[in-house]
């Protein structure tokens, strides 16, 4: 791997990055380094939607549309759990996980699973049709309006190194992030399921001959994204209220596992945080010098297109894209 | 693949005129011009012209004349007196049911379903008949409809010049567009696509130059060297003429080298490419002639309404364009047209069903009024889903095998 001309696109592209980046805060510290780091912590939230994205990719080969509305799902259950039925935090928190498993599992084995073997359209629009199906679901039982969670910390604000308020939610979210990602690391190099999956993504017919029952892998890897993504949809509850908002993480994804690299579990936590420091430098710009108003949410399709064309298999991607 | 209406490449009839014909047989050139004779004269109200007050005999009446055209054509085309029933009876029951024309209610569901119908087809032939998949067709069909209004209201184009002319705009942005999907195919298609959406929104809301912005613009209305067609019952015509022009262009795109070579790239593209075919030329071909046919519908659809506003044209959207050519069935040109109807249809069903259940007292109305917008959409998710599971070759499919019922009846083969 050496330096090549192919390169130099993607070089300028991370060159002018880290040039916008450190102007920022040239320009204006506070505000800098107040959107970078709630860029980052929403970043870390992108990572590990985008990881379960990833999962679920590589596991069966099906690319979820449907992702943002695990988070919906889930983040709706916890709240109905928590303030109609007034179960305290951990139980409603505990049962939401429980639901949000059995929906993955038989999401998969109802929908999906006929669905092996069809052409990519197919299995693409399957999972649009979900989350359409489930967006409008969830506007029905649960209204159109955000509805906060009833609070869950005693102090909503933490101040950082003594000047930078942070809101602890976000402090929750951060290390609920790295606890998941830690977790998946484990998970992938020492569990047997975890390595059995491995096998799966990497050659389907070896690994079922070698025993392993790719029916129940498919299954573990949709339980285990919509579980983790119910957390991340809750976390994002718990900092902005529930609303119909969380199903575009399910597309803020798509960036992030572009940038990262489609097939690739690290790719996606970078990918995410690329994408949310991307946002917080959006805003930033946006609201010093542009006054677009909206840069930050069409910032991040720019460069998931620059990324297509330059790079289309992201910094850690399996380079088997046919170019054509 | 659920492309087994469309004829894969390399299958041949067994002489060349077999290869060039556009309709596969004189029946079915029948039932096309006999479909499009009923739909002109149903607007009409002949019933109520010809029948000066008394319903039946106006029915009767109507029928007849309907029927003597018919006849006209089945001597032209050498069809058999069943194929003129066939089309002549649902016809008179039309007749009987629109005595006084079409009602406002029908007129508008067919003029949005040519709308609609002409893009859904243009995405099929970039998903169906290419293989590429696009997730941002809604943002052409609204580039179409923001380029009419914008080349009559700011240039003085007339309205049936500015159509084709959208198109013309349309078909540059697609194939700009469509640079990045010559390179990359599949899966990552569809996230680039899908950002272009993104985009191209964005780009709507922001140039208030050409699209007023937020505000939106209004679309003038259609007149014809001063002779206004802009009511309902008159732009059907338009939208009449142009779903006909549309679509024989497209059955006859199918008949030619470019058409058999996007199916070739479809079913095999490194073959293709080996014998000869430009992957990348005709890869942004498709693009481009699928982003003509959303700015033809999308211009149609505009200046039916009369106002051109942003929201309208959202990812949803671009879903419901990607559902009605699955629900008709990819690789189908008369499918297109089906699963637009379904796909508009839908939501007015979903209303009816909600009015009974509320008239029966099954469920608290009210409640169910505020949820109806929700119910459409899910039934929309729903329907997407349940005919990808159980109807992957779509609703062209199903007419095929109907017509091959009735066609062996009492045999099954």
């Amino acid at each position: 791997m050496s330096f090549t001309a192919r390169d130099i696109p993607f070089t300028i592209l991370c060159v002018a990055m880290l040039g916008a980046l450190v102007w920022m805060f040239f320009l204006n510290p506070l505000l800098a380094a107040q959107l970078s780091i709630n860029g980052l912590v929403i970043g870390a939230l992108y990572g590990v939607v985008a990881m379960c994205f990833v999962l679920i990719y590589k596991a069966s080969q099906i690319v979820n549309f449907a992702q943002g509305e695990f988070l919906l799902v889930g983040a709706w259950v916890c709240w109905f759990l928590l303030t109609d039925l007034q179960l305290p935090f951990f139980w409603g928190f505990l049962f939401t996980l429980v639901f949000m498993t059995l929906f993955g599992i038989a999401l998969q084995v109802i929908v999906l699973r006929p669905m092996i073997g069809e052409p990519i359209i197919s299995v693409i629009m399957v999972t649009i049709g979900l989350s359409i199906f489930f967006q409008a679901l969830m506007k029905w039982m649960f209204g159109v309006f955000v509805q906060p969670f009833p609070p869950i910390f005693e102090t909503s604000t933490v101040n950082l190194f003594g000047i930078m308020p942070v809101q602890t939610a976000y402090l929750f979210s951060l290390v609920l992030s790295l606890v998941v990602m830690l977790g998946f690391a484990w998970f992938f190099k020492f569990s047997r399921m975890g390595l059995a999956m491995r096998a799966t993504a990497f050659d389907q017919q070896v690994a079922q001959s070698l025993g392993i029952s790719i029916k129940v892998v498919f299954a573990i890897s949709w339980a285990i994204a919509a579980v983790v993504s119910a957390l991340a949809g809750v976390t994002v509850g718990i900092v902005n209220g529930v609303s119909s908002e969380l199903s575009f993480y399910g597309i803020k994804v798509f960036p992030a596992v572009i940038v990262g690299g489609l097939d690739s579990i690290v790719g996606s936590i970078i990918g995410g945080l690329i994408i949310g420091l991307l946002e917080g430098m959006a805003q930033f710009y946006d609201s010093e010098i542009l006054n677009f108003g909206n840069l930050i949410t069409v910032a991040p399709f720019y460069v998931l297109v620059i990324i297509l064309m330059i790079k289309p298999y992201g910094l850690f991607g399996t380079r088997d894209i046919e170019r054509v | 693949m659920a492309t087994a209406m469309a004829r894969p490449c390399g299958e041949f009839e067994t002489n060349y005129r077999g290869d060039q014909r556009v309709f596969p047989s004189r029946g079915s050139a029948f039932w096309v011009v006999g479909s499009i004779v009923i739909l002109a004269l149903l607007p009409l109200g002949l019933p109520a012209l010809l029948g000066a007050g008394n319903v039946a005999l106006g029915v009767i009446a109507s029928s007849a004349v309907m029927i003597a055209a018919l006849y006209v054509l089945k001597i032209y085309f050498g069809v058999t007196m069943g194929n003129v029933l066939a089309i002549a009876i649902p016809g008179a029951a039309l007749f009987a049911m629109q005595p006084d024309g079409l009602t406002p209610y029908w007129t508008d569901q067919l003029i949005l379903i040519g709308c609609y119908g002409v893009a859904a087809l243009g995405l099929n032939i970039l998903v169906g008949f290419t293989g590429q998949i696009s997730l941002g067709h809604a943002a052409f069909f609204g580039f179409g409809a923001f380029a009419s209004a914008y080349l009559s209201n700011n240039h003085g184009i007339p309205v049936v010049l500015s159509i084709p002319l959208a198109g013309a705009m349309t078909t540059l942005v697609g194939m700009i567009v469509g640079i990045p999907a010559a390179r990359i195919k599949g899966l990552y298609l569809a996230i680039a696509t899908l950002a272009s959406q993104f985009i191209l929104f964005d780009f709507f809301n922001r140039a208030e130059w050409f699209t007023g912005g937020s505000a939106g613009s209004l679309a003038e209305s259609f007149t014809l060297f001063g002779w206004y067609l802009g009511s309902a019952d008159r732009y059907i015509y338009v939208v009449l003429f142009w779903v006909v022009v549309m679509y024989l262009l497209a059955t006859n795109l199918m008949r030619s080298r470019d058409g058999r070579a996007l199916v070739a790239l479809r079913d095999h593209y490194l073959s293709a490419e080996i014998m000869g075919i430009n992957l990348t030329k005709y890869r942004v071909l498709s693009f481009g002639i699928s982003s003509f046919y959303a700015g033809i519908g999308g211009a149609l659809y505009g200046h039916y309404l009369g106002y051109v506003s942003v929201e309208s044209f959202d990812i949803l959207l671009s879903i419901q364009f990607l559902g009605m050519i699955i629900i008709g069935g990819l690789g189908s040109i008369a499918g297109s047209l089906m699963g637009t109807g379904f796909m508009l249809m839908l939501p007015e069903a979903m209303e009816t069903v909600v009015s009974v259940a509320g008239s029966m007292g099954l469920a608290d109305t009210t409640a169910l009024i505020t949820a109806l917008a929700f119910l459409k959409e899910m039934a929309i998710g729903l329907a997407i889903v349940l005919f990808l599971i159980f109807e992957p070759d779509g609703l062209a499919h199903r007419w095929q095998l109907i017509k091959a019922y009735w066609k062996l009846y009492p045999f099954s083969y």
